[in-house]
């Protein structure tokens, strides 16, 4: 089988892969770079009020991105993310406040042993409140996963509320009601917040295009096939979503320092609900887009906070009226998923492809004389189909959206055929008809 | 723990049961019709209180005529709802109608913030629901056997409505199946108007026996007795009108139990329907008198 | 039941409640073998299908695959073991491609940790490509190379069906399920079906039990045949056996039809 036999020929040649990957890698690295040079600019001359919108940005990404992975991507409808957020918040707050304020803070109770003691430096303190998080989805997934569909989301949603419920009333460790401040800000910081946004987007597209990847997606389209097809589908599922919690909690974790105080109320439903706008509004299985529509939610959100001012419109006067951008906002996302229900990016992806297409085209073109249209007009036609064909399975007994084809890493590059061959079977004898 | 003391927990029990038994039947309705967990309920709930607390102070109307126009209003605003922002989404994926909900709930707190203020507002209650009453040796107030009561005889005309008028036919043959019904001359958008009617309808009561039981309202009270009526009516078997009664009245109980006999806990008592609901999940997910229905291979 | 059996299903009876799918099925495939399944609409045919591969337990029975007993095994570890099926309606991934969908099957050979994965190391890239490389090999062998980056619910059903047997056949099955391949194909498609299936039984080495109801495919490629109705056995034998077999026509044409001395 695999191995034993020398192929005398390879569907794809390896040197055309090698480059493809080298250009790839090029590309990314460029952006990279590009993008730390923004970074420090940024950093150096924005205001405080446009870097802490940027912060929170990076935050909803990373909060963003760890859902759609949940749900976007193994049809999970998760609704517990704000519970894997309060622990991540939590823990990170209670390693890192300085003993002085949690010597003050903790009017109820005093702090329980061990968190009157421990303390961590922010990293170790981030990534140990993603652990935790962590670990809570795993013991919470063991009985909860089998469930499907909408039970599955009001199971989630209970296990967040219970969350919520605890930190309200174990105040040797919470503080209860009144909640944690003075919680030290090392997450007001562009290079820290984009920096754990990056790793998330790294880790997660990573996980997403392997073979592993292909398994979550199996499972989100067809949960049964699968596991018959040989997919492990509580394995992957359980991966899944601890992935997701530990990202969550991390999310969680740099949320409290960037806001200073967290207390039981900031982790409720509405929060998870926020979350989920922007994952099926940048659509299901696209990581690009729920970066997209990350950005673009905070922006916003922040942008219509004039509205509540007061204003007037011709003879209209509106007084103010705060709480009115959620108002409208809440419209606004309303009419979205009214209207656009694929969402922003609809399960497409970005990738260097178009790029590195281009310039190999060019570079291959030079080589042989000719001018890329002609290349291309020689190329083999891949099968398209007539008609936009329905791919929608109207039939889906799990009360799930219709995500959308989620091609997690790129077809192009594992292509890379070589021109001469131009292996096209329908030019071909075949072997089994 | 006297005799007495429990039976008046009992009594309080039965209260709050009943109450959520009211709210999570619009919740099991709804979703038997249109499999949508309709997360807007809990705020119907909380503009029934509204309605009578506005239609009280601006009109000086009895009581019980307020009573029943408050019930006919939220009714209407809950057909509403149904139109704007359900019905269009009736051929789209499940989660679209489910963030509908969602933003809807959303939507109605904010603009209940927005317009009647944060601030709770004392509920006026009449005097005749405060005077107690002797039952032997157990003082209740009136209002403890009112609620019961008053919700046996909505929750005895809603088993006639579903169960004895050609309407609740057409209910219950949409909750088997919506084209099938349509092709039987059933006007589907009709009957489903009237079930979110009637839901509603009954949450207005709920959330009006609520204001007086806690006379305090404030926009956002109806989020955690929604969340229970739902987790109550998941108890009892979505999809299932007795099983939501039976659901609601075991909810209730449990919870008042819990807090007389475990006082310490008592702070745990929203956790503890959560725990309610994953158990039920966990052990029977379609409920205590809901059916399986297996997926075909 | 001789050693080389490989499959044997012992007395299995499978109950839903009340309603009885299928009633003390003993069967016996020996490898190499073509054994066609046939009976009406709710013999039960497909409910033996999914006890063999896990998706139910049987009520009472076992099921024994090259002498290991897997009842109840969990489909999954059915499939590693080298079981393999196909699905009355069919049930690709429609919105991922077709080369994902056998990528899909062939995965459950992936050795790599997820470790690996995300950290690309060389081990996994290779296996990687390995399993890519056999995913378009299969689908070359097939025919179906042009479709690979199509997504596979926009294929013609015909090619669907295909793409499905590549599916199953990626997991490198040693007994291969067919459940009605042929449904919904006209007479021409459903000959080269029968000529696939004899060519993927010689090259792929494979043992395979077939559901069907179009009986000109039984009849043509099968070596023996099982005929069900209501969850009980009621034939066995030979392609010839079967067509004279009264029980047979009783139940496929039913007892009016025999009594009108029309056969």
């Amino acid at each position: 089988m695999v191995g034993d036999v020398e192929h005398a020929f390879s569907y794809r040649d390896p040197s055309v892969v090698a480059r493809r990957a080298r250009l790839k890698l090029a590309c990314n690295l460029v952006s990279l770079a590009l993008a730390a040079a923004l970074i420090h600019w940024l950093q150096r001359n924005l205001g405080d009020y446009p870097l802490r919108i940027l912060n929170l940005a990076a935050i909803n990404v990373i909060l963003a991105v760890s859902l759609n992975l949940i749900y976007g991507f193994t049809g999970m409808f998760s609704l517990g993310h704000a519970g894997f957020m309060a622990m991540g918040a939590y823990v990170a707050a209670l390693l890192t406040l300085p003993q002085a304020t949690k010597d003050v803070i903790f009017l109820m109770a005093p702090l329980a042993w061990p968190f009157n003691v421990l303390s961590a430096p922010p990293l170790v303190a981030v990534i140990a409140g993603g652990l935790v998080a962590g670990v809570a989805a795993f013991l919470i997934g063991l009985p909860v996963l089998r469930l499907r569909g909408d039970y599955l989301g009001i199971a989630t949603l209970g296990f967040a509320e219970i969350i919520r419920v605890v930190a309200n009333n174990i105040p040797s460790v919470t503080n209860g009601a009144l909640g944690l401040k003075g919680i030290p800000g090392f997450a007001n910081n562009l290079w820290w917040t984009w920096g754990w946004a990056a790793f998330t987007v790294w880790f997660i597209s990573r996980l997403v295009s392997s073979a592993h990847g292909k398994a979550f997606l199996a499972i989100r389209e067809d949960e049964v096939a699968a596991e018959i097809m040989g997919v492990r589908v509580t394995y992957h599922k359980t991966v899944s979503f601890v992935t997701g919690a530990v990202f969550a909690g991390i999310g969680g974790a740099l949320l409290g320092s960037l806001t200073s105080t967290i207390d039981p109320k900031t982790f409720g439903f509405m929060l998870t609900f926020n979350i989920l706008i922007i994952v099926v509004a940048g659509g299901l299985g696209s990581i690009t887009g729920s970066i997209v529509t990350a950005l673009l939610y905070t922006v916003l959100l922040e942008a219509l906070r004039p509205i509540e001012a007061g204003w007037r419109l011709g003879p209209l006067v509106v007084p103010e009226i705060p709480g009115l951008r959620m108002v409208v906002f809440s419209l606004v996302l309303l009419v979205i998923i009214l209207f656009y229900q694929r969402g922003l990016f609809g399960g497409r992806e970005f990738s260097w492809d178009w790029l590195v297409n281009r310039l190999e085209r060019r570079a291959r073109a030079t080589t042989r004389g000719e001018t890329p249209s002609a290349l291309r007009a020689r190329q083999p036609e891949p099968y398209r189909p007539s008609t936009r064909a329905d791919t929608r399975d109207k039939s889906m007994s799990h009360g799930m959206g219709q995500a959308a084809s989620g091609q997690g890493g790129t077809n192009d590059d594992r292509d890379a055929l070589t021109d001469e061959a131009g292996r096209d079977a329908s030019g071909q004898q075949s072997k089994l008809t | 723990m006297t005799w007495v003391v429990f039976l008046q927990n009992v009594a309080n029990g039965l209260s709050l049961g009943s109450l959520y038994a009211l709210v999570a039947i619009g919740y099991t309705m709804v979703y038997g019709i249109l499999r949508l967990i309709n997360f807007a309920h809990g705020d119907i709930f909380m503009l029934g209180a509204y309605a009578l607390f506005y239609l009280v102070l601006v009109f000086t109307l009895p009581w019980w005529v307020s009573f029943a126009a408050a019930i006919v209003i939220t009714a209407i605003m809950g057909v509403l709802v149904e139109r704007a922002a359900y019905r269009p989404l009736r051929n789209a994926p499940r989660i679209s109608a489910l963030i509908s909900a969602i933003g809807v709930s959303f939507f109605l707190e904010n603009v209940g913030l927005v317009v009647f203020g944060g601030r709770p507002k004392p509920f006026a209650v009449p005097q005749f629901f405060t005077q107690d009453h002797s039952i032997g040796a157990v003082r209740v107030m009136n209002l403890t056997w009112v609620i019961p009561l008053l919700s046996m005889v909505l929750l005895l005309g809603l088993t006639y409505l579903v169960y004895r008028t050609k309407a609740g036919l057409a209910m219950r043959a949409i909750s088997y199946d919506m084209e099938t019904s349509r092709l039987m001359a059933i006007d589907v958008n009709k009957t489903i108007s009237l079930t979110f009617a009637v839901g509603s309808a009954l949450a207005a009561a709920g959330g009006i026996m609520w204001a007086l039981k806690y006379p305090q309202i404030n926009p956002l009270m109806g989020i955690i007795p929604g969340l229970k009526a739902f987790i109550a009516a998941v108890l009892g078997g979505i999809g299932s009108i007795p099983g939501a009664m039976l659901g609601g009245f075991l909810l209730g109980i449990m919870e008042i139990m819990l807090v007389a006999f475990l006082p310490a806990l008592s702070g745990f008592r929203d956790a503890f329907a959560f725990l309610v609901l994953i158990v039920i999940l966990l052990v029977k997910p379609s409920g205590l008198m809901g059916q399986e229905v297996k997926e075909k291979v | 039941m001789a050693a080389t059996d490989v499959l044997r299903l012992d007395h299995v009876t499978m109950r839903f409640g009340g309603l009885v799918a299928v009633s003390d099925c003993n069967l016996a495939l020996t490898r190499g073998e073509l054994v066609g399944l046939i009976g009406p609409n709710g013999a039960g045919k497909t409910t033996v299908f999914n006890v063999i591969t896990g998706v139910y337990r049987p009520t009472q029975g076992h099921v024994f695959f090259e002498g290991r007993d897997i009842t109840g095994m969990r489909p999954d570890l059915v499939c590693a073991l080298g079981i393999a099926r196909t699905f009355q309606n069919i049930r690709l991934m429609k919105s991922l491609s077709v080369v994902d969908n056998v990528l899909i099957g062939h995965r459950c050979h992936l050795r790599s940790s997820l470790a690996a994965a995300v950290l690309r190391l060389p081990g996994y890239v290779r296996e990687e490509n390995l399993l890519y490389e056999e995913s378009l090999r299969l689908l070359d062998d097939l025919g179906l190379l042009r479709y690979k980056d199509a997504p596979a619910g926009s294929l013609p059903y015909g090619e669907q069906r295909r793409v499905e047997i590549a599916r199953a056949l990626a997991t490198r099955p040693r007994l291969l399920l067919l459940d009605e391949p042929a449904a919904g194909m006209n007479p021409n498609e459903s000959q080269a079906l029968v000529r696939f299936i004899r060519d993927v039984l010689a090259r792929f080495d494979l043992t395979i039990l077939l559901i069907e109801h179009d009986m000109s495919v039984i009849m043509e490629v099968c070596d023996r045949i099982m005929v069900l109705d209501h969850g009980e056995t009621i034939a066995e034998g030979t392609s010839a056996e079967i067509q004279a077999n009264p029980r047979v026509i009783e139940a496929y044409l039913g007892v009016g039809y025999k009594h009108a001395g029309n056969y």
